[in-house]
């Protein structure tokens, strides 16, 4: 299928502004979905609120656009209720480590079968510019505009101590790596989390004066390396990119089922469940 | 047939009835009064391939259950008033997006912590009023086991044929009391099914277009219909739009499919009313008190009966006013400040004749506590 095959065309065009990031985050889902083959009826879009959330309305699956923070208890009530489909919750970094920390933490910590991709662009943006839980250490926004005192999160760091068995972080830069990394996430059994830095040129970039969205993309390109490379021993402070967690761990559903299975004798046929709708 | 005689306590039915009536899905989180519920549930509910979880809060808890509906499950949750709180804003989102589901709050003393293992019924006009904008909901309660059986039964119901969550306003001492009870053989109780699109695969599917009957067929998440859901004003294909009349049509369409249904949806009971002048109306375990203190006026001469509302919203106005209007005195019987008392003031056409018997200290309101009331409003003295 074309990438335009998974758009709903007539909803477009969208509200994100020009050289926003979650455009490229949005194809490169898309372009791991059309890898992976899935029929779209298999696929449920669970979003929060925020501008990372408008992704859910405008692709051509089962989508939710839910509450603030949110996404990742009502996917879970969806994965859980008909563990055949594969959900996928796209959110911002205020959405997913600020109001919705806390089912961030809970989800990985039952290793449930989701995939959470973050766009983090260390930002509101759909309330115009406000520091989020992402925003680094002394960098500007609207409600911090003598440079937030507040530290950043590490969202790799924290979805692998509360025991996500996937984790992996890029930038709207490398859209190829991007591509696979989803693609790897999504076919993760286990809850999987992808963290994509994405360029918000309309309210980081100018408050931090960090130029056009072409600009802060090559920040992305010169400010991280590799996992495993020389360049990141010979310069520490750099963003780490790559597949940083990836473990075999016991699934939440799978382990539900084969209690259902232990209790009842008998497997519940997925397929047949499904198609009797 | 066998008759199934049980003597169990009140939470303990609610979860028999959600199963007689079909839950398939239950997401909590632990609190007093209404844990029993999550307890009995996560064991029975595997046995028959349901699923349970406990998840991080309440918040969680509602959020995943409208999840589970949307993946066409019967769903519920139950909690006591400070996860009830915590659930205000996804049972708006519930509203808006009408998702059928059933939400049991066992009522205690509020506001905040106040008294966990006490009863209340101050949680009324939260279950009205809890979440934020105009719209409208179901809320049911009932004062003995077996009526709370049904309630619970025709509060999955009631959420499948209007698509929309149902709050089952227990409380405490109804939760805690343990009372005989026949449960239903299957059949016996009328459980209504979802009701599906017939539309077939390949044909444009509109999931918020109302038939002519009022009802808005449901396609299941996984299904052949793709389609979106927001807690935005949406059209009818579920897409957010800012469009003045679509927004007004939305909101009227909410309030109207259960406000236009308030008389159809009114569940009530009388006791001794055909020749009262005085009338008493509760709701709740209050109720058993009203009706102790009536049977036993009524045995030195008193002309007194009992308008017991099952259903407290939508508020059935027109059956209050009918039954409460010519009666010399009106007494609200509950455990709250006036929440219904205000109501019934409103309905009936003479609300100077409409008082109110409560207790908010944590104690059960007993016989004698409503006919201090009685009393005083009969200016006999207390």
């Amino acid at each position: 299928m074309a990438v335009k095959d998974y758009l709903r065309q007539r909803f477009f065009p969208q509200i994100w502004c020009a050289g926003c990031g979650h455009g490229i985050v949005m194809g490169g889902m898309i372009r791991a979905i059309e890898q992976l083959g899935l029929d779209k009826n298999e696929v449920v879009l669970v979003s929060g609120i925020g501008c990372s959330s408008r992704v859910a309305g405008y692709l051509d699956f089962h989508t939710m656009h839910t509450l603030h923070g949110r996404a990742l208890a009502f996917a879970s009530g969806v994965k859980l209720g008909r563990p055949h489909l594969k959900v996928i919750a796209p959110m911002g970094d205020g959405d997913a480590l600020a109001i919705g920390g806390n089912h961030l933490i809970h989800a990985a910590r039952r290793n449930i079968d989701v995939t959470a991709i973050i766009m983090n662009n260390s930002i509101y943006g759909m309330t115009g510019g406000q520091t989020s839980p992402l925003t680094p250490f002394t960098k500007r926004g609207t409600t911090a505009v003598f440079g937030t005192i507040d530290h950043c999160f590490d969202i790799a760091q924290l979805a692998k101590g509360a025991g996500a068995s996937f984790v992996a972080r890029t930038t709207t830069y490398h859209a190829k790596e991007m591509i696979k990394m989803i693609h790897d996430a999504i076919n993760h059994k286990g809850f999987s989390l992808v963290e994509v830095m994405s360029q918000c040129p309309t309210y980081y970039g100018r408050k931090n004066d960090l130029g056009a969205a072409v600009d802060m993309m090559k920040g992305f390109r010169d400010g991280t390396v590799r996992k495993g490379s020389k360049k990141l021993e010979e310069h520490p402070e750099f963003v780490e990119r790559g597949v940083l967690v990836n473990e075999a761990r016991p699934e939440y559903v799978s382990s539900y089922m084969d209690l259902i299975e232990k209790l009842r004798g008998e497997r519940e046929n997925l397929e047949q469940g499904a198609a009797s709708r | 047939m066998k008759t199934n005689i049980k003597f169990i306590q009140g939470n303990e039915v609610f979860a028999k009835a959600a199963l007689y009536a079909g839950v398939q899905f239950y997401a909590g989180y632990p609190i007093t009064p209404s844990t029993e519920i999550a307890e009995i549930l996560s064991e029975v509910l595997p046995k028959r391939g349901g699923k349970f979880i406990q998840m991080e809060d309440e918040i969680a808890s509602i959020c995943a259950i409208i999840g589970a509906s949307l993946t066409g499950l019967k769903a519920m949750t139950a909690t006591s008033g400070p996860g009830f709180s915590l659930m205000q804003e996804a049972i708006g989102y519930a509203v808006m997006t009408e998702v059928p589901l059933v939400v049991v709050n066992v009522q205690r003393g509020g506001p905040s912590t106040g008294m966990p293992t006490s009863v209340a019924q101050g949680d009324v006009m939260q279950a009205r009023w809890g979440t934020q904008g105009d719209h409208s909901i179901i809320t049911l309660t009932a004062s003995n086991l077996r009526e709370a059986f049904n309630m619970t039964v025709e509060a999955f119901n009631l959420a499948e044929t209007f698509r929309t969550p149902v709050i089952l306003l227990f409380d405490e001492v109804l939760a805690h009391m343990r009372e005989k009870i026949i449960i239903p053989g299957p059949g016996e109780i009328e459980v209504v099914k979802r009701l599906r699109t017939s539309v077939p695969k390949g044909t444009n599917y509109h999931p918020y277009l109302t038939r002519e009957d009022g009802r808005l067929p449901m396609s299941d998440f996984g299904g052949v219909h793709r389609y979106n859901v927001t807690g935005l004003v949406h059209d009818m294909w579920g897409f957010p739009s800012t469009d003045p009349k679509v927004a007004y049509d939305l909101l009227h369409h909410l309030v109207d499919k259960l406000e236009n249904h308030a008389e159809l949806l009114a569940r009530y009971k009388k006791y001794y009313t055909e020749d009262a002048e005085i009338l008493l109306v509760s709701y709740g375990s209050s109720t058993r008190s009203a009706l102790h203190m009536i049977e036993a006026r009524r045995k030195r001469g008193l002309k007194i009966g009992l308008l017991e509302l099952q259903t407290l919203w939508p508020f059935p106005r027109q059956t209050v006013r009918r039954e409460c209007d010519g009666r010399s005195h009106v007494l609200v019987v509950e455990m709250n400040m006036g929440q219904i008392c205000q109501e019934v003031k409103k309905a009936v056409s003479e609300p100077d004749k409409v008082f109110l018997a409560n207790r908010i200290d944590g104690i059960f309101i007993s016989p004698v506590d409503i006919l201090r009331a009685l009393n005083m409003i009969q200016g006999k003295g207390v």
